[in-house]
């Protein structure tokens, strides 16, 4: 019986064991970017890359159709180009990367939807818009790994002057001149993973798998290290979940991802060791020392 | 005497607008110098030029070769955020920064010159408190304890002792006592004259260009001091192109 529910879809269905691949390499690379927006208090920037890419995705729609390469290879531009543009703005110009990339997303989302709207039906858009995990053909798994591959990789070589830049921006401008590179490097690598979620969960659901697991694990630890870890656990645990509940109901895969994250999320707020709702209310007596 | 910094003619602002004006000088290596003046006499703005974050408007400082790595700075608002999740260790240990760079492992040298950091700045025990639970002097401690590691020759502190209580202060000042004996060149910006007159033997007056420069007791006087209250903060949005810059000699 739990075997038929937990453990059954995912060895008589092929799809089902390709979305579940697609779900933990997402896990893998997006997480742990999810985390380091939340500290950055750069989550909502996540958000504002996610409609960056679709102008880009939009051209490669509009010039093959429903080609996963192309639209990749266009949104990945579309998002670099923003991600830089308005990295260097704020850079050069001492404007907050939040202003300068609420203009450039802004501008990138009306031109999206000016480009889909050229071409294109309703089904499209829904496609663009929300993904399609449960649809996964050899190529698209392909660059959803290569992609989280190098998320992996460069993120480690680029840990260490970005922790220090999160916490004092400062010293590591004294000590190094490897802040911008590795802040230009780091968007890059949300733009990756945000391209990466956008074939699996499409433009609006994307982000969610990099935020609500960071959300979750700040109410677990008090570590980056250990925060990270449970981002990506819950984050596996969430796609998992979810794909499981969509094949037994009606709900659409992507949105279930979501919404089983978002009730880990509620119970890490309520009942979580670090900040809890709970952990405040009845904290226990105080210590000697 | 070997200078360790050269100031030539050296301009620093914001904007246009100079807040530190012709300032020429040197300050020769291994000096204990205090930097002392109004609010808005330019001596944060000094020391940002000084560590490279911020660039001259005209004139230059030369460094004698140090390498920016080679300087330890200590800005007077630290912008820390201080929420981040990370240990006292962790953040003591970028320190080392130099030494270790992106990759570079923490052997058990490294580690136990953390250790040696936190027990001479007093915070044993520390080790693994997220540094949003420091008090404000603990955290002073913490960041003195990080510039111990940066083992630098050049140590600017920027108001090192604001805000701190006395026996915290006093600690410090053995800190920086130690950093002078070790032949590294410190420079502090400084209000409490009590202080400056009891610890540093040569002192800058600053206020927006040098008003006294040399032995502390020379520097100090009332006459100075009161010259430097009375050269304001002279912001004026209209004003017009410094005329110093354009005589004959300096087009040249």
């Amino acid at each position: 019986m739990i075997y038929d529910a937990l453990i059954a879809p995912f060895t008589e269905f092929e799809f089902m064991r390709r979305a579940l691949a697609a779900v933990i390499a997402l896990s893998l690379g997006g997480a742990p970017i999810g985390v380091f927006l939340m500290l950055r208090r750069m989550s909502l920037v996540g958000d504002a890359m996610a409609h960056a890419i679709l102008p880009g995705a939009a051209i490669g729609f509009l010039l093959s159709g429903l080609n996963l390469f192309a639209m990749t290879t266009g949104g990945l531009i579309a998002g670099f180009t923003v991600a830089i543009l308005a990295g260097m703005v704020s850079r050069s110009t001492g404007l907050k990367e939040d202003a300068s990339l609420a203009t450039f997303y802004l501008v990138s989302l009306a031109l999206g939807v000016t480009i889909v709207s050229i071409k294109g039906t309703n089904i499209d858009l829904l496609h663009v818009l929300f993904g399609n995990i449960l649809a996964m053909d050899d190529p698209t798994l392909l660059v959803i790994a290569s992609n989280a591959t190098i998320t992996l990789l460069v993120l480690a070589v680029i840990y260490r002057p970005l922790v220090i830049e999160s916490v004092d921006p400062v010293f590591l401008r004294t000590v190094s001149r490897a802040g911008a590179p590795s802040h230009l490097a780091f968007l890059a690598l949300v733009v990756i993973n945000l391209v990466n979620g956008f074939q699996a969960l499409g433009t609006l659901l994307a982000v969610g798998l990099m935020i609500l697991p960071a959300g979750i694990a700040r109410f677990w630890s008090r570590d980056i290290t250990g925060m990270i870890c449970i981002a990506v656990a819950s984050a596996v645990l969430s796609g998992y979940a979810g794909l499981v509940l969509s094949f037994e109901t009606k709900v659409p895969s992507g949105p279930a991802i979501i919404l089983t994250a978002a009730v880990l999320y509620i119970g890490s707020v309520l009942f979580g060791s670090v900040g809890g709702l709970f952990r405040q209310l009845f904290p226990g007596r105080h210590l000697e020392a | 005497m070997v200078a360790q910094i050269k100031f030539n003619d050296v301009t620093l602002g914001y904007d246009r607008h100079p807040a530190v004006h012709h300032l020429d000088g040197e300050v020769a290596s291994g000096a204990l110098l205090a930097v002392v003046g109004p609010n808005g006499a330019g001596k944060s703005t000094l020391f940002r030029g000084l560590v490279g974050i911020l660039k001259p408007l005209a004139g230059s400082i030369a460094t004698g070769g140090l390498d920016v790595k080679d300087i330890a700075y200590l800005p007077q608002a630290v912008d820390i955020d201080r929420s981040f999740p990370i240990s006292v260790y962790d953040f003591v240990g970028t320190g080392l920064w130099r030494a270790t760079g992106f990759f570079g492992g923490m052997g058990k040298a490294a580690r136990d010159r953390i250790a040696h950091a936190l027990s001479a700045v007093g915070l044993n025990g520390f080790e693994n408190r997220p540094i949003g639970t420091l008090s404000g002097g603990q955290m002073q401690r913490m960041l003195f304890a990080r510039v111990l590691l940066q083992d630098a020759r050049l140590i600017v502190l920027d108001e090192p002792f604001n805000a701190i209580d006395a026996r915290t202060s006093a600690d410090l000042l053995d800190l920086v006592k130690h950093w002078h004996a070790e032949k590294r060149t410190v420079l502090a910006a400084l209000h409490d004259m009590e202080l400056v007159r009891a610890n540093f033997p040569q002192t800058l007056l600053l206020a927006r260009g040098p008003v006294a420069w040399g032995a502390t007791a020379d520097v100090l006087t009332a006459e100075n001091l009161l010259e430097a209250r009375r050269m304001c903060e002279a912001f004026d949005d209209s004003a017009h192109a410094c005329a110093v810059d354009d005589l004959p000699s300096r087009a040249a």
